[in-house]
Parts: C-alpha cells; sequence; structure tokens
C-alpha cells in the first residue's frame, strides 16, 4: 500500500463520516444527538484539513468550535427541555424550500470546481511544501500585514458583542444575595468572635 | 509494505510505551496519593498489600475490573459506555506532542501548544456525556458544574500559554524547551511567574481536583457527574482524570521550568540535560496537587467563577504586554 493510497483511503473514510454526521446532525430527533453530531462533524472536517497540511487551523478548528462553543452549545440544549419533535409535527412546506436552497448551493458549488478545474490550481496535486513550513507563521504573517484592518475589526466587533451580551443580560434583582468578596476577606476577626479565658471545669460526677 | 512497517516500527512501538507509562505511572500515581495524604494526616496509609502496600495499586485496579458495571434505568448505554472512553482518550492523545527529552518525542509538530489545550479541553465532552446519559439529577448537575468551570479556566490557561507562545516565539513545545537553556535564571518560571501560578492553578481546575472539585462534590452531590459509574467504566474516568494531572504537571515543566535542562550550568554530569530532570519536575507539581488536596477547603462555586473571571484573566491579559516589552527590549537574561 503507497502512502498516497493511504491517504486518500483516509480522506474518503472521514469525508464519509463528514457528510454522514452533517446530515444526521439535521435529520435526528433528539437534540442532543443533533449538538454531537455536529461535534463529530467538526472533528472531522479537522482531520480533512490536518490532510491538507493546514495543522494550524485543524487544531483551532478543534479548540475553538469543539472544546468551546459546542460545549457551551451542549449545555444549553441540556439545560432547556426541548421536546423531541414528531414527524407530525415536521411542517412539509420546508422541504421544498430546503431542497430549493440544497440546489442553488450545489449549482455555486459546481460552478467553483468548474473554475478551479478551468485553470490556475494543478488538479492532480496537491501544493506540497517542504519539510519545515511552518504554516503558525505563515497564518500569522498573512493576518497581521494584509488582512490586519478586517482582522482588527473584526476583532472591535467581537468586543462589541461581548459587551452588549452582558449589558442586555445583567440585571439587579432586588433581594439578591450576592457576596462581596473583598468585604468577606477584609473581616476582622475580633469583631465576630471573642476569646475568654477560663479555668478548667470538672464535669459533675467524675472524679478525674 | 514499507508504510506498514513506518506505522508498526516508528510509531506504534513508541504509542505503547508512552500509554503503558502513563498507565503504570498512573497506578503508582495514586499509591504516592495516598501516601502522601496519609503522611499529612498523621497516619500509615496503604501497607497491607506486598511489602509497604506497593501492590495495593494492582490490587486496586483487579478490583474495579471485575466489578459489574450497572446501568442506571432509562440511562442511554451507547453514550454512557463512550464517555469514559472520550476521557481517557482525549487524555491520551495529548501525550503524543509531549517531548520527554531533546528529540524524545512521539510527533513533532509546529503547533503543539495549540493541540495540547485542544485535547485538553475535549476531555469536558467525556463529563458532559457522562451526566447527561446517566438519567441522574446529581450527574447532571456535576456535568453543568464541570463545563462552566472547564471553559472558564481555559480562557485563563489560554491566555497563559500566549504569554509562553510570545516568550518563547515558537508553538512547538521542544522550541520552547530549547529557549530555556542554561540553568535556573533563564527558564520563563522569572518573567512569566504570574502566568506560570495561573497556568498551574488553572491546570488544577481543569483537572476538577480539590480545591475545585465541586464537579464531584461528595458532600453536595455525591461524587458528580461519575455517580452512576462503576467498575472498569469507573476505572477509565479515574485513569483519565490521572493522566490529565500529569500532563497539566509535565507541561508546566516544560514551559516554565525548563523541561529536560538542568538547573546547574558547568560541565559536571549533574548539569547534563536529560528526561530524569524532566521526570523531576514534573513529580514536583504531581506532588503540589497532593499537597493542596490535603491542605485546602473546596471552593464555593461562585468563588470559583469569580477567581477565574476577575482575577485570573486581567492579570494574564497584562501580563502579556508585559511580556511582549520585557522581549522587545530584550530584557536578560531570557531574550538578549
Amino acid at each position: 500500500m503507497s502512502p498516497e493510497l493511504f491517504q486518500q483511503i483516509i480522506f474518503y473514510v472521514f469525508a464519509t463520516f463528514t457528510v454522514g454526521s452533517a446530515m444526521a446532525v439535521v435529520s435526528v430527533k433528539n437534540t442532543i444527538y443533533s449538538a454531537l453530531f455536529l461535534v463529530l462533524c467538526f472533528f472531522n472536517t479537522a482531520v480533512l484539513w490536518l490532510l491538507i497540511e493546514a495543522e494550524f487551523l485543524a487544531i483551532t478548528l478543534v479548540l475553538v468550535y469543539v472544546g468551546a462553543v459546542m460545549v457551551l452549545f451542549l449545555f444549553v440544549v441540556m439545560m432547556l427541555d426541548v421536546k423531541q419533535a414528531k414527524a407530525s409535527q415536521l411542517k412539509q412546506s420546508y422541504t421544498k424550500a430546503a431542497l430549493l436552497i440544497a440546489a442553488a448551493m450545489l449549482v455555486e458549488l459546481l460552478m467553483l470546481f468548474g473554475y478551479k478545474l478551468s485553470g490556475q490550481i494543478p488538479t492532480n496535486e496537491l501544493i506540497r511544501q517542504e519539510q519545515g513550513y511552518s504554516n503558525v507563521a505563515e497564518v500569522g504573517m498573512e493576518l497581521f500585514t494584509k488582512y490586519v484592518y478586517p482582522f482588527e475589526i473584526a476583532a472591535v466587533i467581537l468586543l462589541v458583542a461581548i459587551v452588549a451580551a452582558i449589558m442586555l443580560t445583567m440585571r439587579k434583582r432586588p433581594g439578591n444575595k450576592q457576596m462581596d468578596a473583598s468585604k468577606q476577606i477584609n473581616i476582622n476577626p475580633s469583631e465576630r468572635i471573642r476569646v475568654v479565658s477560663m479555668k478548667a471545669e470538672k464535669g459533675q460526677g467524675e472524679d478525674s | 509494505m514499507e508504510l506498514l512497517e513506518f506505522l508498526i516500527f516508528d510509531n506504534l512501538i513508541y504509542i505503547l510505551a508512552i500509554v503503558l507509562g502513563v498507565i503504570l505511572t498512573v497506578a503508582y500515581l495514586t499509591y504516592f496519593e495516598r501516601k502522601v495524604i496519609a503522611f499529612m494526616h498523621v497516619r500509615m496509609g496503604p501497607n497491607r498489600v506486598g511489602p509497604r502496600g506497593l501492590l495495593q495499586p494492582f490490587a486496586d485496579v483487579l478490583k474495579l475490573l471485575t466489578k459489574e458495571i450497572i446501568f442506571p434505568k432509562n440511562a442511554n448505554k451507547f453514550l454512557f459506555l463512550i464517555a469514559p472512553i472520550i476521557t481517557l482518550a482525549t487524555a491520551f492523545a495529548a501525550w503524543a506532542v509531549v517531548p520527554f527529552a531533546d528529540g524524545m518525542v512521539l510527533a513533532d509538530i509546529n503547533a503543539g501548544l495549540v493541540y495540547v489545550l485542544a485535547m485538553t479541553s475535549l476531555g469536558v465532552y467525556g463529563v458532559i456525556i457522562a451526566g447527561w446519559a446517566s438519567n441522574s439529577k446529581y450527574a447532571l448537575l456535576g456535568a453543568l458544574r464541570s463545563a462552566a468551570q472547564i471553559v472558564s479556566y481555559e480562557i485563563a490557561m489560554g491566555f497563559a500559554l500566549v504569554g509562553v507562545l510570545v516568550a518563547a516565539g515558537s508553538l512547538n513545545l521542544s522550541e520552547i524547551v530549547r529557549g530555556q537553556e542554561g540553568g535556573l535564571v533563564h527558564w520563563y518560571i522569572w518573567p512569566l511567574l504570574p502566568l506560570f501560578l495561573i497556568y498551574y492553578i488553572s491546570g488544577v481546575a481543569e483537572t476538577n481536583r480539590a480545591p475545585f472539585d465541586v464537579a464531584e462534590g461528595e458532600s453536595e452531590i455525591v461524587a458528580g457527574f461519575h455517580v452512576e459509574y462503576s467498575g472498569a467504566a469507573f476505572a477509565l474516568f479515574f485513569l483519565g482524570e490521572y493522566a490529565n494531572m500529569i500532563i497539566i504537571s509535565a507541561l508546566t515543566a516544560l514551559m516554565f521550568l525548563g523541561g529536560w535542562y538542568s538547573p546547574f550550568t558547568g560541565d559536571s554530569w549533574i548539569a547534563q540535560p536529560s528526561i530524569f530532570w524532566f521526570l523531576g519536575k514534573t513529580s514536583i507539581f504531581l506532588y503540589a496537587y497532593f499537597w493542596l488536596r490535603a491542605s485546602l477547603p473546596r471552593y464555593r462555586y461562585d468563588q470559583i467563577m469569580r477567581l477565574g473571571w476577575k482575577v485570573f484573566i486581567p492579570i494574564t491579559i497584562v501580563w502579556i504586554f508585559v511580556v511582549a516589552v520585557m522581549k522587545v527590549y530584550h530584557v536578560g537574561p531570557w531574550w538578549n
């Protein structure tokens, strides 16, 4: 078995898993399963990215989406008591719209592939970098030179979103018994406890 | 055929060596933990099985493996079984990029630091899935607490790692260690002291160990997410937790204490870099885990959240800039 064949087998196995889990996300009834299949889908996508040697992006996908975003997603899904949808409840009218959108996306993808096949990139072989090539450094250089403004603007928008989300959800409830940590730390023990020195007493009816 | 040979001889043997090593270390870590805590409680600790109780871990393992695995009523069997496997697999996967000595590493990848962070953050799925699949309110409460705690402390942990990344100028763990060559004063623990403390404390929180063990707080929610687990499935959780503790300790040693380098300088045998320095430094942090467990009471949930969000994250953000300034101005002996 040659390494190329091995790589292709790995690719097709994980590509199948990716597509299968992506379809399962929208077709399973249980919301928890849906979220878990989405995790599986992200994970398999990361493996596909590893195969095209984009290891930094692949690991970041796992770290950010699987490790943080989906955890919070699962958290919410578990906290909410979502009733399992029955087949009869699903609106049939959505199916047509969904098929239409899917068809449009398929055409777009095919057009993109057609564009790629018609020129520029050599289709039958991957662009390989020599050993020791670090795409971490490469991504960093691109982000902070060529795309520095979009990058910074995106960062500011995210910050604004965080602040806005906190402002929208923060409410002071009356009767809230939240404790102030600095007050707790700075208490004076002598105000709360009195040490009394007294002679040892003998118990009643005991001699020793 | 060549590929198969490559896979078996160049990878499988190393993987087996690491996995068996970690499992054996975990076994004796439990013994060590019980002895250390017994010492701090002025007790004897395990001393019945084998000389000085040295065979106790094996007795425990045999006991756990021969016990029955009980499935709770209406539990989701598939998820119930896969949760401990996820915990264990992610705990072992992180070991792939740990350099034990110069060049002694399974996968010397450039994004090693991010990889470790990703793998340790995946461990939370084992906890969440276990908590949900058990069909028990205590397990679910434990899982929710754990998820909130791990996600919160991961941010502080990530920022502490950004500090290391700025200091070393590389995400490769071997490169990070090589940046600290040249004795005690060259270690990153000195310029990154606040980040070092925050990383280690966040590591303790990530692994759900005392004093951050609200996820399994025995006095409130019995045993948290693994309350319904027994036998081999529980053993896997146990193994995963301890493997995670070792990896946090190992990473702290690599990133802040110069990994395999000796604290001494010169040409004598004691100044030679070797795997024993790395193992010794790792052991210090493992001991600190037990020390903390034996001496501190459990944090309250709101205290944990306050510490993570309001104390650690601001300190790390400020210190990242301090490190950047120190690096740009070539503050010695680390960056000249």
